[in-house]
């Protein structure tokens, strides 16, 4: 049995511990640390006594067979015949986990006419293929994907699988890893390979608050959901050798399949991906009322840019959710956000702190936002932007 | 219908800080409260309850203070809480999370069950497609409207997507989980506060379970936190205050000089 140990002697109550457990699960009692039934064992305690008086001891399980277990695979998904960034950003990065593993690197994809996703996959510098093609893996569903994604991983065993936080990404890999009985970390914003080989998946938690590095020693494939717009994208090069290709046969009943799409609506009216943009203007509640979220669609048309929201708008409805910045929402990376009368609550910036350049517009000098911005305006919105908007204009007619 | 809602208690994430100077979580005074994305699967549960008379059924996993949540969720009026707590579940990753949730749930053999999207401590909305695949039922995520046919046993249901939202259709029992836009959540009237208090939350234990110990809490959990940090905010920016003009002109500058525009 797993279980959190204080050790009474090295203990001195100093109360560290207490005032960092993210679950408030730890109490002073006769001046000893004691830990209250809640206990997650996510380990910041432990982490973070002084006096290393608290132990986690987990059950050590078996490790044997991963030998068989080789290579890394990237799930390719693809949005009108091009492949997702997100999956280009993983296939770059998963280069770099082969290599330090000295292991091979695999595309895997799933779907009906292949030809333009293959034709873009062969000019990457991959080893292998994995390619599915079926008419009922044309669109996505749940049951089909998750039953052709399972046999390749019984069939041919990868070390590591790597998909896209996307919404298809976050609704295939749960299913996935509790078909197959492993871990699955969710929603990583960086990995890595530690000394011993595992997989080092790194995540914000809480709201992006702490960040969390967490491994899977015990279960193969050690899988990984990946926001997008946290790695570089991987490019064609000139390569020598072309990438084998493993044609796999479907075997999908089309009773299995449980869900039925009957229609696909596609919103035209700003539709637009944030995670695939070059300039996001996005707003907050200092626009005051949904009636000033002009001002920021006006100065997005001038910049031919996409608009985004904080989650208070979001949630207060000004904007609809596939809009939205931050932790629970997108993560983007534009060669320019502009963020106008957000404050920058930590699970906003979690979400858009890797872009290129950040100009944030904010009344409130003290606003957490100035510290990522590269530029920071101390000033009205309500007046900067209409001008802002009128010198761009005249520029653009220069 | 019986309709099963799984919900978690979760500290209040916006009011979570970081200390400046020790860099560290502070959340004293800091409240706990119900995941904000499954009030709107309760709600959703309880429009579905009132317009097709359905028993609805809610659940967590938690520690024993999470009865406090499950009690807010009779006083919205949900039909009956059920609390799963016990000292060997701590520790549980979202696969054993989805593990022991599913075999509570197989033994309530509802039509529905509803999840929110995602807790927002843990961000992974992993634990509703987890207890599907355990319950061996389909799934249908990031819902934002829902249609019942109660005659032909079906739902229709509104599924975000990148681009839009895709309609789907899918006979039940099936789970669900849902967006914040799905529905405005209820607050809990005084009657249903008072009717709450007096209502008696079930409390399951290991020992009320056919359980297999080795896919339990920790031990059964694949993923394992080794290591926690703050992360670090660069401040390399320019912050400027000057009259509208001239603030203007400071972000012409820029963009021109960064070959913006």
């Amino acid at each position: 049995m797993a279980a959190i140990k204080v050790d009474r002697d090295k203990c001195n109550g100093c109360g560290r511990c207490i005032k960092l457990c993210p679950f408030g699960q730890i109490k002073l009692v006769d001046r000893l640390a004691t830990i209250s039934p809640g206990c997650t064992m996510c380990g910041v305690c432990r982490e973070a006594c002084p006096a290393r008086a608290i132990s986690i001891v987990k059950k050590e399980l078996h490790t044997e067979n991963f030998l068989n277990y080789q290579g890394v695979w990237v799930y390719i998904e693809q949005q009108q015949g091009r492949i997702k960034s997100v999956s280009l950003e993983l296939l770059n990065k998963a280069k770099e986990l082969t290599q330090k593993l000295n292991q091979e690197l695999a595309a895997v994809y799933l779907g009906n006419e292949s030809s333009k996703i293959l034709d873009q996959l062969l000019s990457l510098e991959i080893h292998k293929i994995y390619l599915v093609e079926s008419e009922f893996l044309n669109r996505y569903t749940t049951d089909a994907y998750t039953q052709i994604l399972v046999s390749l991983v019984n069939q041919y065993k990868p070390n590591i699988l790597l998909i896209g936080a996307t919404n298809t990404g976050r609704d295939l890999a749960p299913r996935v890893a509790a078909r197959l009985q492993v871990g699955l970390t969710a929603d990583c914003t960086d990995l890595d390979i530690t000394k011993e080989g595992y997989l080092l998946q790194t995540r914000p938690a809480f709201g992006g608050n702490i960040m969390a590095q967490i491994l899977c020693k015990y279960t193969r494939p050690q899988m990984a959901t990946v926001r997008p717009n946290v790695f570089n994208k991987s490019i064609p090069s000139s390569i020598t050798r072309s990438p084998e290709i493993v044609k796999v046969k479907a075997k999908i009943s089309p009773w299995s399949i449980r869900t039925k799409i009957i229609e696909e609506v596609k919103e035209i009216d700003e539709v637009i991906n944030l995670e695939e943009v070059h300039i996001i203007v996005s707003a907050g509640r200092g626009l005051n009322s949904p009636e000033n979220l002009y001002l920021v669609r006006d100065l997005a048309k001038v910049l031919g840019a996409a608009v985004g929201g904080s989650r208070a708008i979001i949630d207060a409805g000004w904007l609809p959710h596939h809009q939205q910045v931050g932790q629970s929402g997108k993560t983007v990376a534009p060669e320019l956000y502009i963020a106008c009368g957000i404050s920058g609550a930590i699970q906003h910036l979690v979400g858009m702190r890797t872009s290129k350049r950040i100009i944030a517009i904010n009344k409130d000098p003290e606003a957490p936002i100035f510290k990522i911005a590269t530029l920071g305006i101390v000033g009205d919105l309500f007046k900067v932007i209409p001008l802002l908007i009128e010198d761009l204009k005249r520029i653009k007619n220069e | 219908m019986r309709i099963v809602i799984c919900i978690k208690q979760v500290p209040e994430i916006s009011e979570v800080m970081i200390d400046e100077k020790t860099h560290t979580l502070r959340r004293e005074g800091v409240p706990s409260i119900i995941n904000p994305f499954d009030e709107n699967a309760i709600e959703e549960g309880l429009r579905i309850k009132e317009k097709y008379s359905a028993e609805l059924i809610v659940l967590t996993m938690g520690p024993p203070q999470a009865e406090e949540a499950l009690r807010r969720c009779l006083a919205m009026g949900a039909d009956e809480a059920i609390l799963i707590s016990d000292r060997v579940f701590a520790g549980s990753d979202t696969l054993a999370t989805a593990y022991t949730l599913s075999l509570v749930i197989r033994k309530l053999n509802p039509d529905l069950i509803i999840c929110g999207k995602q807790a927002i401590d843990g961000d992974t909305a992993q634990v509703g497609p987890e207890l599907a695949e355990h319950l061996g039922i389909p799934q249908i995520t990031y819902v934002k409207k829902v249609e019942i046919d109660p005659k032909e046993n079906k739902i229709i249901l509104h599924r975000e997507t990148d681009q839009g939202y895709e309609i789907i259709q899918c006979r039940l029992p099936a789970l669900i989980t849902v967006l914040k836009v799905l529905n405005e959540p209820r607050y809990p009237g005084i009657k249903g506060m008072l009717m709450a208090r007096k209502k008696k939350i079930k409390i399951i234990q290991a020992k009320d379970l056919e359980i297999d110990p080795t896919r339990l809490g920790a031990d059964g959990s694949p993923t394992q936190v080794v290591h926690i940090f703050t992360p670090e905010v660069q401040s390399s920016g320019r912050i400027i205050k000057l009259e509208v003009k001239d603030s203007c002109r400071e972000i012409i500058k820029y963009l021109q000089q960064e070959k913006i525009i």
